[in-house]
């Protein structure tokens, strides 16, 4: 059964009281989970509404609306695409395309041995360096596929 | 030729040791707080209009007006930083967070001051790890040097200063959506009026300010606004940064006076096209704002007024740069599904019609539409402009209306061509 880490309860026991109201600690203690878990499991929602005392329908409406929560289990190495125009106009596509060749996934899927979720995503402000990734937290700026898949051999992939 | 740069807040970007305090005050950091705090607020306010400062966000409303609409009362109000950079094309503020911190909070500081704030947050979009960790260590420092928290530099005002993080949704950069976001909802735009500043976060007065915006108000104090407004042209004083990328040899952040030349800052700022290349069209503010042809592109003058009468906007300073390699078929396929991704779903004309909008597009771009969709891309577009609650809807309208109609003939021959079977986009 899915319980929330000791460590996880006293960091939501301080964004309870850090803002000033207590529905603005939904998002920091999504990510809290996400960071420990490396995504939010539907569990979680119940967990967090007895702690924060804020209904598990208001939790999952935050959950659900914003995209950098991940609804299911993702690779230890997120790597997020940008394709938007910019990057669109400089290869993130095809880099895209080339990453999910390579480690035989779809987009949005996990690899079967866990190690990689490939993912197109929207801008992420990096568009002087386009095309980017971010993997994990960090951004990884101007790519080519080649580039691309040495720096993931370097982390791990 | 780096000389048509005016380094104003991106003076000493290039200075490593300018993201933390000491390097901030070797260069004049915190100079200008002691000197703010000495002044009457309304004299702030005034000065800071007399300096004709427009919201560097994307609107373009006057600063000092958008201030003075707070109650004349001793309500408790919120200042709210709008770091939730994320019109496509838009990489400027991050870059500011980054690189000078400090001058983000020693303008918010002033700017608190001026409208008599207690509390600011600090809106940072989430994808924006590193700047997160940066600000919020810079603040650390402001609390430890005594620039924030009680008694500031023994003047009798007291204000503290936190981050908030986003998690991913481009509305939260409309401000009453971020509002929602910074209460724990879901970030959906409110309903206007009221206005932030008369009903905002938790229903207190509230100013949502850009970070460059706030970020000008210190240097706007430091040098007066006359001396402010020998920047630009005179409806449209100080200097913008701009975020330049697509096709130029060298993309990046410039700052530059208001009013200089398109052209300049494509061809001399940014090195120009790649070689062999021909300037097709330029999106001037982002990726809301109508495209402009390579012909227009050429007369535009980067000042609101300039682009406004083109019928475009100077918007976040985005300047997307489209060579003659790109489908304009293509691109704006790519612009009208991000808008249907982020629509936040509350007003129906935006939540159907950017889905409609993406679905025709793609439609176009796969050869699997006729002349007559065209037509219908700006019928349903014409349909989206001022029926909603925020200008999601607009922002997805105006590219497109302008798209189709500017490049009318290329959408034409796209169709054309794969009627005939000749390679589409997928």
């Amino acid at each position: 059964m899915f319980k929330l880490s000791k460590a996880c309860e006293d960091f939501v026991g301080k964004e309870l009281t850090r803002y000033e109201g207590k529905y603005s600690a939904i998002i920091p203690a999504l990510f809290q989970v996400q960071k420990e878990n490396g995504w939010v499991p539907p569990e979680a929602v119940p967990a967090l509404s007895k702690i924060m005392g804020i209904p598990e329908a208001h939790i999952n409406e935050v959950l659900y609306f914003y995209t950098m929560f991940n609804k299911k289990p993702v690779g230890k190495l997120h790597v997020q695409v940008c394709t938007n125009i910019s990057c669109a106009m400089n290869g993130g596509r095809e880099l895209a395309d080339a990453l999910c060749k390579n480690y035989n996934v779809t987009d949005g899927a996990m690899s079967a041995d866990g190690k990689i979720t490939v993912t197109r995503v929207e801008c992420l402000g990096s568009c002087g360096t386009a095309p980017m990734m971010q993997v994990n937290d960090q951004y990884i700026e101007n790519l080519t596929p080649e580039l691309a898949i040495r720096k993931l051999k370097e982390l791990g992939a | 030729m780096a000389s048509l740069e005016t380094k104003l807040l991106a003076e000493h970007y290039d200075k490593p040791e300018f993201q933390k305090l000491d390097g901030y005050k070797k260069h004049g950091g915190y100079a200008v707080l002691p000197k703010a705090l000495k002044m009457e607020p309304k004299a702030i306010i005034d000065e800071v209009k007399a300096s004709g400062l427009r919201g560097r966000g994307g609107a373009g409303f006057p600063t000092g007006m958008k201030w003075s609409f707070l109650p004349a009362n001793g309500e408790p109000r919120y200042l709210l930083c709008n770091a939730d950079e994320g019109e496509p094309g838009t990489f400027k503020d991050r870059l500011m967070m980054e690189r000078a911190p400090h001058q983000l909070i020693e303008g918010m500081i002033i700017s608190a001051f001026a409208i008599g704030s207690k509390k600011s947050y600090i809106y940072i979009r989430g994808e924006y790890d590193y700047s997160k960790a940066v600000v919020k260590a810079a603040i650390d420092e402001a609390y430890k040097a005594g620039y924030l928290g009680k008694n500031i530099l023994g003047s009798g005002f007291d204000h503290d200063m936190d981050i908030y993080s986003g998690a991913g949704a481009y509305i939260c950069g409309e401000e009453t959506g971020m509002i929602s976001s910074l209460e724990g909802l879901k970030g959906q735009p409110k309903l206007k009026p009221p206005f932030p500043a008369v009903q905002g976060y938790l229903r207190k007065p509230t100013i949502v300010n850009n970070v460059e915006t706030l970020a000008a108000v210190k240097y706007i104090i430091r040098d007066g606004a006359a001396a402010y407004k020998k920047y630009g042209t005179e409806k449209s004083p100080g200097t913008k940064l701009f975020s330049v990328s697509g096709n130029v040899v060298k993309p990046g952040n410039y700052e530059v006076p208001l009013g200089i030349s398109l052209k300049d800052i494509i061809f001399t700022v940014c090195g120009g096209l790649k070689p062999g290349r021909k300037l097709k069209a330029v999106i001037p503010g982002g990726s809301s704002a109508p495209v402009l042809t390579a012909d227009e592109a050429m007369r535009a003058t980067m000042d609101y007024e300039c682009l406004a009468q083109m019928g475009s906007m100077l918007g976040s300073g985005a300047i997307v740069v489209i060579d003659d390699s790109n489908s304009m078929v293509d691109l704006l396929q790519v612009i009208m599904h991000f808008y249907h991704h982020e629509s936040c779903g509350q007003c129906t004309p935006c939540r159907e019609g950017t889905g409609w909008l993406s679905k025709i597009l793609h439609d176009i771009a796969s050869g699997h539409a006729e002349s007559k969709d065209i037509d219908l891309v700006k019928k349903i577009s014409e349909q989206m402009m001022g029926k909603t609650i925020c200008a999601l809807s607009d922002a997805a309208a105006m590219p497109a209306i302008s798209f189709v109609t500017k490049f009318r003939d290329e959408f034409e021959q796209h169709l054309a061509k794969a009627s005939t079977g000749s390679a589409v986009h997928a």
